[in-house]
C-alpha cells in the first residue's frame, strides 16, 4: 500500500530528527521562561490596580446616597452631598470638550489629509507631542498666568480652557492616526468620481474613521474628568451650587483633594464617594470607547 | 491613426476616443513611462498587459490625473480626450475625472449605504429629484448586473456585500455618473472565478456604451475581454494592436515571449 521508504530506518534522517527535537525542546523551555516572566509582571501590575479599584469601591460605596446628588458640599461635620461639584465638573468638562474636540478634529484632518509632510504639519506634530506629554500642572499654571491673573479672578471658564488644552492634543493625535489608517485607495476612488477634497474628507475618509475619532474624544473626556492640577489654579472651588462659569466653580477633583486632606470624617467620606464616582465614570467612558472601536 | 497596427491596416478603424502623445511619467526622479504613443478606440475594450512594474497602472492613472494627488509624481506630453489635452486643460480636474470612471484593484465601497455609494457620485454633478436619483441608482445597478442581488437592501452598508458584489457596486458607481471612458485597474485580481466571470460579462456589455481600458495581469483575461491589447515592458509600450493579432501573430519577439510564457 505504501510504496514510500520508511524514513525512520534511515540513520541519517533519524539523526536529523533527534537534533531537531533537542533544538525544539530548548526553544520550548525558553518560551516557558518568557511566559512565566511576563505572567509575573502582569500579576504584579494587576494586583495593585485591583487593590486600588477595590479600596475605592469599598470605601466609596458605603457613602452612596441620594443626597449626594441633591445637596451641595457641606461645612465640616455636617450632612451634605456633592451636587455642586458634580454639576461644576460636568459643565467644565462639557465646555472643554466642545472647545477642544472641534479644534482637535480639524487639526488632525489638516495633518492627515492636507499637508502631512509640510513644514507646518511637522512643526505642529512635534509641538502636539510635547503638549501631549506636558504635565497637567504646567497647563494649569499657564492658564493661571494668562487668564486668571489678567481677569483677576478664578473662573470656570479658565478651568474649561485648561481642560481643553488637554483635550486638544489627545484628539489631534487620535484623529490623525485614525485617518492615516484609511487606505489611500478609498480616497482615490472618491477623487476618481470627481469629488472635491472637502467632500472626500467629510463623506468618505472622516466617515470611515468616525468610530476611531469618537473613541479618541471619549478617551480625552475620560482623561480630563479626573484632572485636578489644571483646575486647582483656574476654577479653584466653590462651596455653593452655581451654573455661572465666570466665577470660581465647584468641581469633583479639587473637592476630593480638599476633603481627603481634611481632618473631618464626613469630608473624608465624601472624598471617597467622589473618587468612586470618577472611577465609575472613567470606567464607563472607556468601556463605551472600546465598544465603539470594536463595532467598526 | 497610423500608430495603430502599422503592419496590418484594416478598412474599418473605429474612431479614436483617447490619444496619448509623447507621454513621459516620473515618480520623483524615476522615469516610469517613456515616450508613450497610443490611440484608444471608442466603444472598444483595450487591455494593458505586461509584467509587474512595467507602467500599465501608471499609464491608467495618468488618464484621469490621479497622480496629481501625490506631489512627487508628474507627467509630460499629451493625453487627448476627444482632441482636448487633459494634462494642460484649464478645466477643473474634478470635471475631467467625472468624464472618466475608474475601478480599482481592491473593491472600495464607501462607508455608507449601497444606495448612497452610487448616489454620492451622481449628486456631485447633478441636481436630481429623489425619484430621478432612485431611477439612476437602479439603472446603474442593473447595468452592473447587481440590481437583483441588492434591490431589497439598498439601505444596508456597502461593506456588507461580498467581494465580487462590492466590485460590481464600484463599477455601478463609476457608470452612474455617465462617464465616457471607464478605466479598470485589475478589477478581478481580488475576485474568485465566478465573480470574475460576471465582471468579464459585464465588461463585454459595457463597451456598447463606453470606451473601456483594462489593466490586467491575467493574459487569458486580456484575450477574453479585449479588442485591442497593449504590451508594456519597463515603461515602454512594446506593441499595440488588435488582441487577436497580438496573441496569435505578434510583430515583436518580446511580445511573443511574454504571451507564450517564456518570459514574465
Amino acid at each position: 500500500m505504501n510504496a514510500l521508504p520508511d524514513s525512520s530506518t534511515n540513520p541519517e534522517v533519524s539523526a536529523n530528527h533527534k537534533a531537531r527535537a533537542a533544538f525544539f525542546a530548548r526553544r520550548k523551555r525558553i518560551n516557558q521562561a518568557a511566559l512565566t516572566l511576563s505572567l509575573a509582571a502582569m500579576v504584579f501590575g494587576v494586583f495593585w490596580l485591583m487593590w486600588i479599584l477595590w479600596e475605592t469601591l469599598w470605601l466609596g460605596f458605603g457613602g452612596l446616597s441620594l443626597t449626594l446628588f441633591t445637596q451641595s458640599t457641606p461645612p465640616p461635620n455636617d450632612a451634605g452631598g456633592l451636587a455642586n461639584a458634580l454639576f461644576g465638573s460636568f459643565l467644565m468638562v462639557a465646555a472643554a470638550t466642545f472647545i477642544g474636540a472641534p479644534i482637535g478634529v480639524l487639526s488632525g484632518i489638516y495633518l492627515a489629509e492636507y499637508h502631512p509632510r509640510g513644514a507646518l504639519a511637522v512643526t505642529v506634530r512635534f509641538v502636539n507631542d510635547l503638549l501631549l506629554s506636558a504635565p497637567s500642572i504646567v497647563i494649569g499654571l499657564f492658564v493661571y498666568a494668562i487668564i486668571v491673573i489678567r481677569f483677576q479672578r478664578f473662573s470656570g471658564w479658565a478651568g474649561a480652557a485648561a481642560l481643553s488644552l488637554i483635550v486638544i492634543p489627545v484628539v489631534i493625535r487620535t484623529t490623525e492616526n485614525m485617518l492615516a489608517l484609511i487606505p489611500s485607495s478609498l480616497r482615490e476612488a472618491a477623487y476618481a468620481l470627481g469629488a472635491p477634497k472637502w467632500k472626500v474628507i467629510l463623506h468618505v475618509t472622516l466617515n470611515a474613521a468616525r468610530a476611531g475619532v469618537i473613541t479618541g474624544i471619549l478617551l480625552a473626556v475620560a482623561r480630563i474628568s479626573g484632572e485636578t492640577a489644571p483646575l486647582l489654579f483656574t476654577a479653584l472651588n466653590n462651596q455653593f451650587w452655581t451654573s455661572d462659569l465666570s466665577g470660581p466653580t465647584a468641581n469633583l477633583p479639587v473637592t476630593i483633594f480638599q476633603f481627603a486632606m481634611s481632618p473631618y470624617e464626613n469630608w473624608q467620606q465624601l472624598a471617597w464617594v467622589g473618587v468612586f464616582l470618577i472611577t465609575l465614570a472613567v470606567l464607563g467612558l472607556n468601556i463605551l470607547a472600546r465598544l465603539l472601536s470594536r463595532h467598526k | 491613426m497610423t500608430l495603430i497596427m502599422t503592419d496590418t491596416p484594416t478598412p474599418s478603424l473605429p474612431p479614436v476616443k483617447m490619444s496619448v502623445r509623447n507621454l513621459d511619467f516620473y515618480y520623483g526622479k524615476f522615469h516610469a513611462l517613456k515616450n508613450i504613443n497610443l490611440d484608444i478606440p471608442a466603444n472598444r475594450v483595450t487591455a494593458f498587459i505586461g509584467p509587474s512594474g512595467c507602467g500599465k497602472s501608471t499609464l491608467l492613472r495618468a488618464f484621469n490625473r490621479m497622480y496629481e494627488l501625490y506631489p512627487d509624481q508628474r507627467a509630460t506630453g499629451e493625453i487627448l480626450l476627444d482632441g482636448e489635452n487633459l494634462l494642460t486643460s484649464r478645466q477643473d480636474v474634478a470635471l475631467i475625472r467625472a468624464r472618466i470612471g475608474m475601478v480599482f484593484q481592491k473593491p472600495t465601497p464607501f462607508p455608507m449605504s449601497i444606495f448612497d455609494n452610487i448616489a454620492f457620485g451622481v449628486k456631485l454633478f447633478e441636481r436630481l429629484s429623489l425619484i430621478d436619483l432612485e431611477e439612476r441608482v437602479e439603472w446603474a445597478l442593473k447595468k452592473a448586473a447587481l440590481w437583483e442581488e441588492v434591490k431589497d437592501k439598498l439601505r444596508q452598508g456597502g461593506a456588507s456585500l461580498s467581494g465580487g458584489q462590492q466590485q460590481r457596486l464600484c463599477i455601478a458607481r463609476g457608470i452612474a455618473i455617465k462617464p465616457e471612458l471607464l478605466l479598470l485597474d485589475e478589477p478581478c485580481s481580488a475576485l474568485d472565478p465566478i465573480s470574475t466571470a460576471r465582471v468579464e460579462e459585464l465588461i463585454a456589455e459595457l463597451k456598447k456604451d463606453y470606451t473601456v481600458v483594462i489593466v490586467t495581469h491575467n493574459m487569458q483575461q486580456a484575450a477574453r475581454v479585449s479588442d485591442y491589447t497593449a504590451y508594456m515592458y519597463l515603461g515602454d509600450l512594446v506593441e499595440f494592436g488588435e488582441t487577436e493579432q497580438m496573441f496569435f501573430k505578434p510583430n515583436r519577439r518580446e511580445t511573443e515571449d511574454y504571451i507564450t510564457g517564456r518570459f514574465g
